[in-house]
């Protein structure tokens, strides 16, 4: 092993297919981070995403309604992490920590009453996402079914970095966002309220969430199974943390995440244990945090 | 004394009233999705919670209230001094995997082999605890996904022990073998509920009497109200961080050796993390603000939830997850009033840290 299998063109195919869950659920904690939201509830968020995926796609029968109202019902976990946190003035770690059990309980709650089941819903009526094949692109060597043949949130994903990058640059809402995080007093200064620019922050971060978890339980698979994220938010919470909300690096650390992702995958036939092969994406996660903490940490002193 | 109703029910009563009026739509919301008879289903929380044939169900309610004050004492020692230690859940796994083992692998009288388990599997939940602690203190990895990061690996070495090395094969199930008979903790007469309970009444009363008592639980609250504070008069916070978090992690290292030997009598792969002690745990401590004598009866009052609706589920069909969104639903309303003043100023603290 070793090398050539890095190099192992289904391996390279597969990596995007992780990579888009991670990235698409840090974006939207960069938003929450650049505006000065401690959210640390994108798991939660994610997990809700996944689930409510399923059920668009299943009784929609099309697979972009059920990106839809991922879409929506992450939106609506933002809300309520925005009506508790910035205008009840709950804490931002607490609020965060019970929009996490929400989703665990909501998930699992629903999926009894609506479909009947526990555990988890496998069923050949929920829509999957069909890949996108770009013609010309997919026949170039190695590489071509890395770039062409993926989910369609791949691509919106990686649209959405530069989008972000520019968001943040010169958008007006972007800059307010950045405003808000930086110095809240000089926007309210600015007549601008920051709790409603939070507020958006949140919208747009539960929206992202959510389509990372359609991205898992559409488009990877077709199917949803209890506490489906399993960590991927935390995962993304880290990758926020590191970057500092940054688009840019958080790209290139999303991509870092998720091929070790897809490796623990791909190890799994090389008879070590799947406990271990399971445990590679967070011990990478950690060694990652890890080692740029302390180099941080050298960097002040 | 009518000004005073009067200003209670303008200010600090109507709140909590509101409060209570939207945790109760949301649940009767809920039943009327399910579609659930009301009576029966009420009925089956309360003998759920607290009744069944010679009090069985509220001998369970005890049970797992045993495991979650336990949890919820472990993470109030470490809020309570500013340290986000969400990382229960891998130090509970830790305590109690590494006491299964022991207790296996080592021969014996019971008693001491039980001692020696108990007291294994607080030093490895406080070496789990430190671990996040040190790569806070001495690396600057945030102690909040440090301490949860960490959760993950034990997870999966604790499965992988049981899973290969320590497998009871012919059990079939991801489980060890059992511990042997006479470690069991015993149970009190007549009923179903070990004396598991009595390590965390005396845990309780520990942790109550080292938080309002000692200098050191001051010494810790100190710094948790003010890290600036306590650094500007010379504490040692360092040495304070890392026995606090050892101390913590002990704690649960303690409640998985309880489940240990007084529920499971062995390790199985999951047991520790699918029932989410560790975070109701954190949920009970932010209900009441992180107010030490109060812990135990939040701690209680979660218990009760889950194993009312699993009553529910018996008697009205409800799926019994229902008890978790209603943990959400009141974290959610109650602790956004409580303990956000208290945690929040340890949040902007943090912030200006990280320059975040």
């Amino acid at each position: 092993m070793g090398l050539e299998l890095l190099f192992d063109a289904s391996f390279l195919a597969s990596v995007p297919r992780f990579v888009t869950a991670i990235l698409l659920a840090a974006l939207g904690g960069a938003i929450c981070e650049r505006a000065g939201v401690f959210n640390i509830g994108l798991e939660g968020m994610m997990l809700t995403g996944a689930f409510f995926a399923v059920v668009g796609a299943y009784f929609s029968g099309s697979a972009l309604v059920g990106a839809f109202t991922a879409l929506v019902a992450g939106m609506l976990m933002g809300a309520i992490f925005a009506e508790f946190n910035l205008r009840r003035g709950g804490d931002s770690i607490v609020v965060s920590i019970a929009i996490n059990l929400l989703a665990a309980g909501i998930s699992t709650f629903l999926l009894g009453v609506i479909f009947g089941v526990a555990g988890a819903f496998n069923d050949p009526g929920i829509a999957g996402l069909e890949a996108v094949r770009i013609p010309f692109v997919e026949d170039i060597p190695v590489i071509g079914h890395v770039i062409s043949g993926q989910s369609p949130l791949f691509y919106l994903a990686l649209l959405l970095v530069y989008a972000l990058h520019m968001f943040f640059a010169r958008h007006r809402l972007g800059l307010r966002i950045r405003a808000a995080g930086e110095n809240p007093a000089a926007l309210r200064a600015g007549g601008v309220n920051p709790l409603w620019v939070q507020c958006w922050a949140l919208l747009m971060c539960g929206g992202l969430c959510g389509l990372a978890g359609a991205q898992l339980s559409i488009s990877n698979v077709n199917l949803f199974v209890e506490n489906m994220s399993a960590g991927r938010g935390w995962i993304a919470v880290v990758a926020v943390l590191l970057t500092r909300g940054r688009p840019w690096p958080l790209f290139f650390i999303a991509l870092l995440f998720g091929m070790v992702d897809s490796l623990s995958f791909r190890v799994q036939g090389l008879g070590l244990a799947q406990q271990f092969t399971d445990m590679m994406p967070y011990l990478a996660t950690l060694i990652v945090l890890t080692a740029l903490s302390w180099w941080r940490m050298r960097r002040q002193a | 004394m009518t000004a005073r109703a009067e200003r209670l029910m303008s200010g600090d009563l109507l709140p909590w009233i509101y409060t209570l009026a939207w945790i109760l739509a949301i649940l009767f919301g809920l039943m009327l999705l399910v579609g659930a008879p009301f009576g029966e289903a009420l009925s089956g929380f309360l003998t759920g919670a607290f009744g069944g044939r010679r009090m069985a169900y509220l001998m369970a309610t005890l049970s797992r209230a045993t495991l979650i004050v336990g949890m919820a004492l472990s993470v109030m020692i470490s809020f309570r001094a500013g340290l986000f230690n969400i990382g229960g859940e891998g130090q509970l796994v830790a305590g109690g995997f590494v006491s299964a083992l022991v207790a296996i692998l080592l021969p014996g009288p019971p008693l001491l082999v039980l001692a020696a388990a108990i007291l294994a599997g607080m030093a490895a939940g406080a070496l789990w605890a430190l671990l996040a602690g040190m790569l806070y203190i001495y690396v600057g990895v945030p102690l909040l996904v440090g301490s949860l990061l960490l959760n993950f690996p034990i997870r999966y070495i604790a499965s992988y022990l049981v899973a290969h090395p320590f497998r009871d094969v012919q059990s079939g199930m991801l489980q060890s073998h059992l511990v042997p008979d006479g470690t069991w903790l015993a149970y009190f007469p007549g009923v179903r509920l070990d004396v598991g309970i009595l390590f965390i009444v005396a845990t309780s009363i520990f942790a109550i009497a080292y938080s309002h008592t000692t200098l050191h639980g001051y010494r810790a609250r100190l710094n948790g109200l003010s890290p600036d504070f306590a650094r500007a008069v010379g504490l040692p916070v360092t040495r304070l961080t890392l026995q606090t978090l050892a101390m913590s992690g002990a704690i649960a290292g303690l409640v998985g050796a309880i489940a240990v030997f007084g529920i499971h009598h062995r390790y199985v792969d999951g047991m520790l993390v699918q029932p989410l002690y560790a975070w109701t745990g954190i949920i009970a401590v932010l209900l009441v603000g992180m107010i030490p004598v109060l812990v135990p009866f939040s701690g209680f009052f979660f218990a009760a939830i889950q194993t009312g609706a699993a009553g529910m589920e018996r008697s009205a069909g409800v799926p019994k997850e229902i008890a978790l969104v209603m943990q959400a639903v009141i974290i959610l309303f109650v602790a956004s009033r409580v303990s956000g003043a208290i945690l929040s100023s340890q949040n902007r603290a943090k912030g200006g840290d990280d320059g975040s």
